[in-house]
């Protein structure tokens, strides 16, 4: 049992956060916010430079062969900086999945256009119907002559706009909610019968509700075996929740390391506010949520790689409620202490506030894990016969962790 | 980064597991796991049983006869120990006093006091807290005055847990009355047959005698039982209060109750179904046993960065604020978890083996008659060993610095 990153890691992190640092300022942030498209080029080419953007693709397709360990400090740092491109979901969570076909050669050479930089890829599966539900698809895949037709309506597609290309779930045979019966097909943004509907998220950064009427897709189109995809569809998903809980944290650090410094220099009554006891008591409970958020953060980046999917979704489940519950109040109390200042838009806080309020959204908010956390303990307890047992719970997944 | 212990330290678990199963007496175990009251007799057998095993100084290092365990050793220790039923040490002797007698006593002292606490031949209890005393310990009064071989002791000290059953008595007493006030106290031994001292029971809002104020009365004190020098008695309380960081957290408990919290609400119905299907209530179970994990890892986190240094940092108090919280919010639901029951309130009943008068039915389950009076002394966890909002204190002294 050991808590630390390894030098490697710690290199890695540091070198990426202070890269950030020099080439990502708040300033730059609001510029490119600013622009249309929401994200910019140069930056996307310096990440590819840096190499970051080859962190998760394999090496055999040109890239380090790392995973969430590695991915945690710099989503960490992309937190603190708002970094606004897609690194989370191209880097991350599409890298993640083109990975389970990169024997494939049309995964294999996506992938290692991604590592370079050249290419971008986003996930477009969730549906305005399924909320957080992975398994609800209503996107329909018929076969037409060698290939597909594609129709259905995908709901907040992040960074839809700045990839090339899409990696759409669609359903090729069952009902919504089936967990059999869901392909993957990777579709040119430009795709004939491919609409986007485009907009900025609450925090900035880019997304749209994307269309599909009538796209047509070639046999090879399809990654992987048909009806088969939802599995690896899920699991990128959760290595997507380990590093977007990574990232929250990146941000509550900077939150109540800024409310630190404000309650130290900001004076009212001719004393810095962090004088005040009611404000003292505040900024501790903002540090214990950070800590209880470091932990489960951890634990996320440790197990979504872990092959016992019910585990592994429990872990989760429990790291993404904490996380965000952490990540509403830290941010909330970051407003409320910076006082009106807190309210602008000139000064960073509130744009790390909102992108923790997205983040708590993401992949499910904290009531939707909290439920999900207790039905799947349920179910585990059940098939083990143990409820209640003294430790059962406790002790099974001591065992299991060692 | 890795979350599973060592095979050494799974084996030291399993170990433990074992020694517990075997030795632990079954009637002992029985009144722990449903929260019944254990007697003076019961913590001496356990104390004894552990040092029959070698493992009554726990803590300890070898020399002093400990077992030697480091932190995480000591950690799996109580979790496992707490888990399976076993009596809480009483903290007062081995985790209190022997590490100050360890550290600033001199060689007889060590030699006289160390093998009793171990043993289970002398039961320690602490004199600390006064009337005038609590959260501002240094505001203590309680008189020394040194007349030749001997301190003549004057005073009162309250809020004294199970003074009742102990043979010795650790206080801080002001030597100097003209010094500021942490450099006049001193540190004493004081034996509790010795003439002039009084013990008289506070009676607890659960109806039960846990709690004494101690009246000294010209009490004499040999000069050979002060540790260390005189009028530094606050330095050494100080390394007394920082010392205790692998059970602050109380995991190994907290997991124990979650558990009969399942059990009892797997067991109580609610429209004819298991209480434990009540969404409202299986959510409440969830987010409890999901703040419990972030604990753990974060106490695990401590730990493991903790093996060398013993520096007081704020963690120890984010695992006491959190792990009493957590305690405290399983015993609501415990209490909760029986509904109407939870009412009838007998003293008698708060005894192992008691039986209601069996000419009539039992006021509720067996288990039912303990839990409201658990959750009103459990609310005694944010109060002692540094109330809640000193720890708070703490916290943002370290972080705001002002």
């Amino acid at each position: 049992m050991n808590f630390e990153f390894s030098d490697e890691q710690r290199q890695l992190h540091e070198s990426v956060e202070r890269y950030l640092a020099d080439h990502y300022s708040f300033e730059k942030f609001r510029a490119i916010n600013a622009s249309p498209a929401g994200w910019d080029k140069a930056a996307w080419a310096g990440l590819g430079e840096l190499g970051v953007l080859a962190l998760n693709v394999p090496a055999a397709q040109g890239g380090l062969g790392f995973g969430p360990l590695e991915t945690y400090g710099v989503m960490a740092a992309c937190g603190k900086s708002l970094l606004l491109e897609p690194f989370l979901s191209s880097a991350v969570i599409a890298t993640a999945m083109l990975r389970a076909w990169a024997e494939d050669a049309p995964a294999a050479e996506l992938l290692a256009r991604m590592a370079s930089g050249t290419a971008i890829a986003a996930l477009a599966h969730y549906e305005p119907g399924s909320r957080f539900e992975s398994q609800w698809v209503t996107t329909r895949a018929r076969k037409s002559g060698d290939g597909y037709t594609l129709d259905g309506h995908k709901a907040v597609v992040m960074h839809a706009g700045a990839a090339d290309t899409l990696l759409v779930s669609a359903r090729v045979c069952g009902e919504p909610r089936d967990a059999g019966g869901v392909s993957l097909f990777r579709i040119p943004r430009d795709a004939k019968g491919l609409v986007l509907d485009p907009y900025p998220t609450i925090d900035g950064q880019r997304a749209a509700d994307v269309y599909l009427r009538g796209v047509q897709v070639p046999a090879g189109g399809r990654l992987g075996r048909d009806g088969g995809a939802l599995p690896v569809i899920e699991a990128a998903l959760d290595i997507g929740l380990a590093a977007l809980c990574a990232e929250a944290v990146g941000v509550m650090q900077a939150l109540v390391d800024a409310t630190v410094a404000h309650a130290q220099s900001r004076q009212q009554f001719g004393v810095p506010i962090g004088r005040f006891q009611a404000l003292q008591h505040r900024i501790a409970d903002m540090l214990i949520h950070l800590e209880q958020a470091r932990s489960m953060s951890y634990l996320a980046a440790l197990r979504c790689t872990d092959e016992n999917v019910s585990e592994r979704r429990r872990a989760l489940s429990a790291a993404k409620a904490v996380v965000g519950q952490s990540a509403r109040f830290i941010g909330q109390q970051a407003v409320q202490l910076h006082g009106g200042m807190g309210m602008t838009d000139e000064l960073i806080v509130s744009h790390w506030f909102k992108r923790l309020i997205a983040a708590e959204l993401m992949f499910g908010d904290s009531d939707t894990h909290l439920q999900r956390y207790a039905a799947l303990t349920r179910e585990q307890e059940t098939f083990n016969g143990s409820i209640g047992e003294s430790g059962s719970g406790a002790r099974s997944r001591q065992a299991r962790s060692g | 980064m890795r979350l599973e212990f060592t095979e050494e330290e799974q084996a030291f678990r399993e170990e433990v597991r074992a020694f517990v199963r075997d030795k632990l007496p079954a009637p002992i175990r029985d009144k722990v796991l449903n929260g019944f009251e254990l007697s003076r007799e019961d913590h001496i057998l356990w104390q004894r049983t552990l040092h029959e095993r070698g493992w009554g100084g726990v803590g300890w290092p070898k020399e002093f006869g400990g077992p030697g365990w480091n932190a995480v050793q000591q950690y799996i220790f109580e979790e496992e120990t707490a888990q399976a039923g076993a009596p809480r040490l009483i903290p007062f002797g081995t985790k209190m006093v022997a590490p100050v007698i360890m550290a600033f006593g001199n060689a007889a002292q060590q030699r006289r006091f160390l093998p009793p606490i171990s043993s289970g031949a002398e039961w320690w209890c602490q004199g600390y807290s006064e009337p005038g005393a609590g959260s501002d310990l240094a505001a203590l009064k309680t008189r020394a005055v040194l007349q030749g071989d001997h301190y003549v002791v004057n005073g009162q000290k309250t809020w004294n847990t199970l003074g009742h059953f102990a043979d010795w008595i650790f206080c801080l007493v002001r030597t100097d009355t003209a010094a500021k006030q942490q450099s006049g106290i001193s540190f004493l031994l004081i034996d509790m047959k010795s003439a002039g001292i009084t013990v008289r029971p506070i009676m607890l809002l659960d109806g039960g005698h846990e709690v004494n104020e101690i009246w000294f009365e010209d009490v004499k004190v040999p000069v050979e039982n002060r540790i260390g020098d005189e009028n530094k008695g606050w330095t050494y309380a100080k390394f007394l209060l920082g010392h205790e960081r692998t059970n602050i957290a109380g995991i190994g408990a907290a997991k124990r109750e979650l558990q009969r919290l399942k059990r009892i609400a797997a067991t109580e119905l609610k429209n004819g179904r298991p209480l434990s299907e009540d969404p409202l209530f299986a959510a409440n179970i969830a987010q409890v046993e999901i703040d419990l994990w972030a604990l753990e890892i974060t106490n695990l986190r401590v730990l493991s960065k903790d093996r060398g240094s013993k520096a007081p940092g704020p963690e120890a108090s984010i695992l006491k604020i959190r792990g009493t919280e957590i305690a405290q919010r399983i015993s609501e639901l415990l209490m909760r978890a029986v509904g109407p029951y939870a009412l009838p309130f007998r003293r008698e009943a708060m005894a192992a083996g008691w039986q209601a008068d069996p000419a009539r039915e039992a006021p509720g389950p067996r288990y039912a008659a303990t839990l409201a009076a658990a959750y009103m002394n459990q609310r005694k966890l944010s109060i002692f060993g540094g109330t809640n909002e000193i720890q708070m204190n703490i916290i943002s002294k370290m972080i705001v610095g002002l």
